[in-house]
């Protein structure tokens, strides 16, 4: 077995290992469930920062409003399960496909724009979602939706942050992640190059939100109580400060942000206010010290997946050109 | 019938008229250099032969269809490719995705098949990477595939862009200023790199380019732009002795 095969087989298993062993470690209540549900946050943080990632990383696009995805997949779900008592995994699914749908809608006058403006859009539609859940009195208006079933637990978390994971990753490593990337680095070039940008950009928009979407299906029925000011654009922020800190363009940085953020906020819960000055200048003194995040652009070897076995080096018999 | 045909277009923005009443036909198999001092509006008719501009003024057909208001990615499905003046390869991409970028609109699998990894994904991307080699190989970029674009030195990152303008497999092949930035040896080579290309791949070609001796050199046929209006069309030899052309561009030339 060749090393670097070795190292992935390891690395699966260790994740394996990872999420019997915290299953376990919860259910024989050796982790208290205060703890519990910091991990269970810290995974639906990285499908939020992953998807975001998506966005802002691999398309080099800038939008600020992802709380507003993870706010309709939470109330499509909740709908879902109290109003029509669907099973969790539907209204889950439905959550991430009907915000899919929403993403791809609200892409379409967004990506008229690029940079600033599409940023303030973005912004834009999460506020008129927030205020949209405020109004309707089916959802319950301010006072948010109560009584969702406590559906999510670690394992279905788990689950999902993993294949979330995988398969953003077998994206970005497609021809799709690599029609993204090229759109970051020189969109007139890409457009040049036979690329439908704009089509190619609402793939990725609607990719990002179906995650989002999940990420707030579950979110919601671990908490088992939503309300429209979870979903400002306090919440969008956090992912920002989440993403940037383990680096745009690197899903690994990703996990890495969003576990260490979502750690750090939790570890300073002691200290108070000061919760709010601690947090920010860390992320002040990152951001000065590695501009491009903890992992910038960079992934380690053995989560890149594999190329196909393609003939790289074997040597075909063509004329030079000189 | 013309492999392309450009009938009167002009380009304005607001006041400034760079393009004026720009007419260009374009039999199959030809090499047309397009010159003119800084400014002409050389590069602005390549942006509105590729759908970068859309004229506001006249008419561009491709093999009989017309094209004056399709979009860039659409043009370039259809078989017109270009390099452009100020290198825009995909610098934080390595050498080999630039080149597979190129061949993306031809790629035929889904996002499901990218997601599961399976046998038809398989088979496509390793017929693109095959097709990639191969092109990186007639430009001797092959060894080479793993670096970032932007770390290619300056000689090379023009062949890539070439190369990657190739691989879209246009009829039409529109270079801006192939040989900016060369040294006389440098683009001794690069013509003879254009005249081989138009060969092996049965290209069409239209240049842009101030180095006269590559200009006089490999084209058939020139057609001179001096603020925006084509002020002379022919041979090399009937250019160089052009007056109007000696005036508007050619006369600094000589002297120095």
């Amino acid at each position: 077995m060749s090393k670097s095969r070795s190292k992935r087989l390891g690395f699966w298993l260790v994740i394996l290992a990872l999420g019997v062993g915290m299953e376990a470690l919860g259910q024989f209540e050796i982790i208290d469930g205060y703890v519990m549900q910091v991990i269970e946050l810290i995974g639906i943080n990285i499908i939020l920062v992953a998807s975001l990632n998506l966005i802002n990383g691999f398309l080099g696009e800038f939008a600020i409003g992802h709380a507003g995805f993870m706010a309709l997949g939470a109330y499509i779900s909740a709908i879902g399960t109290v109003k029509f008592h669907l099973p969790f995994v539907v209204a889950l699914l439905v959550g991430g496909l009907l915000t899919a749908g929403v993403a791809y809608l609200i892409g379409i006058p967004a990506f008229k724009t690029f940079g600033d403006y599409l940023a303030v859009i973005t912004l834009g539609f999460n506020m008129i979602i927030v205020n949209l859940l405020n109004n309707i009195e089916y959802v319950g208006g301010p006072r948010g939706m109560v009584g969702l079933p406590k559906s999510t637990n670690f394992l279905w978390v788990f689950a999902t942050t993993i294949l979330t994971l995988v398969i953003l990753r077998n994206l970005v490593y497609s021809n799709y992640g690599r029609v993204w990337i090229a759109i970051r680095e020189n969109v007139i070039a890409a457009e040049m190059m036979g690329i439908n940008v704009n089509r190619a950009k609402l793939k990725a928009f609607a990719i990002a939100g179906f995650f989002a979407g999940l990420a707030g299906a579950l979110w919601g029925h671990m908490l088992q109580y939503i309300n429209p000011s979870s979903f400002t654009y306090l919440k969008s922020t956090d992912m920002l400060v989440m993403l940037y800190l383990g680096g745009l363009g690197s899903l690994t940085g990703s996990v890495l942000g969003a576990t260490l953020m979502t750690g750090l906020l939790e570890v300073l819960r002691d200290f108070g206010v000061w919760r709010m000055v601690i947090s920010p200048l860390i992320l002040l003194i990152i951001m000065l010290t590695r501009p491009l995040g903890l992992l910038g652009n960079r992934e380690p070897r053995f989560v890149v997946p594999k190329e196909p076995k393609a003939a790289e080096e074997v040597s075909h018999n063509v004329p030079a050109a000189r | 019938m013309s492999l392309l045909h450009a009938e009167h277009c002009s380009m304005h923005f607001k006041g400034l008229k760079a393009v004026q009443d720009f007419t260009l036909d374009l039999e199959e198999g030809e090499l047309v250099g397009l010159i003119g001092p800084n400014g002409a509006g050389k590069t602005t008719v390549f942006n509105m032969l590729t759908g970068v501009y859309v004229p506001t003024e006249g008419k561009i057909f491709f093999q009989g269809q017309e094209i004056t208001k399709a979009k860039a990615w659409q043009i370039n499905q259809g078989g017109i490719a270009r390099t452009f003046q100020n290198i825009r390869l995909f610098g934080d991409m390595t050498v080999l995705d630039n080149i597979r970028v190129a061949l993306s609109f031809r790629i035929r699998y889904k996002m499901l098949d990218a997601v599961l990894r399976w046998s038809q994904y398989q088979k496509e991307e390793t017929r693109v990477i095959e097709e990639s080699m191969e092109l990186l190989r007639l430009f001797h970029l092959d060894g080479k595939q793993h670096f970032l674009a932007k770390n290619l030195p300056y000689g090379e990152q023009r062949r890539l862009e070439i190369a990657r303008a190739l691989a879209t497999k246009p009829k039409l092949l529109l270079l801006d200023e192939p040989a900016a930035g060369m040294n006389n040896k440098e683009s001794e080579e690069l013509m003879q790199l254009i005249r081989w290309i138009r060969e092996h791949f049965n290209l069409t070609i239209l240049l842009i380019e101030h180095h006269m001796p590559v200009v006089m050199g490999i084209c058939e046929r020139i057609k001179v732009l001096d603020f925006g209006q084509t002020i002379a069309e022919g041979t090399p030899l009937e250019i160089q002795s052009n007056k109007r052309v000696i005036e508007a561009y050619l006369g600094e030339e000589v002297e120095d």
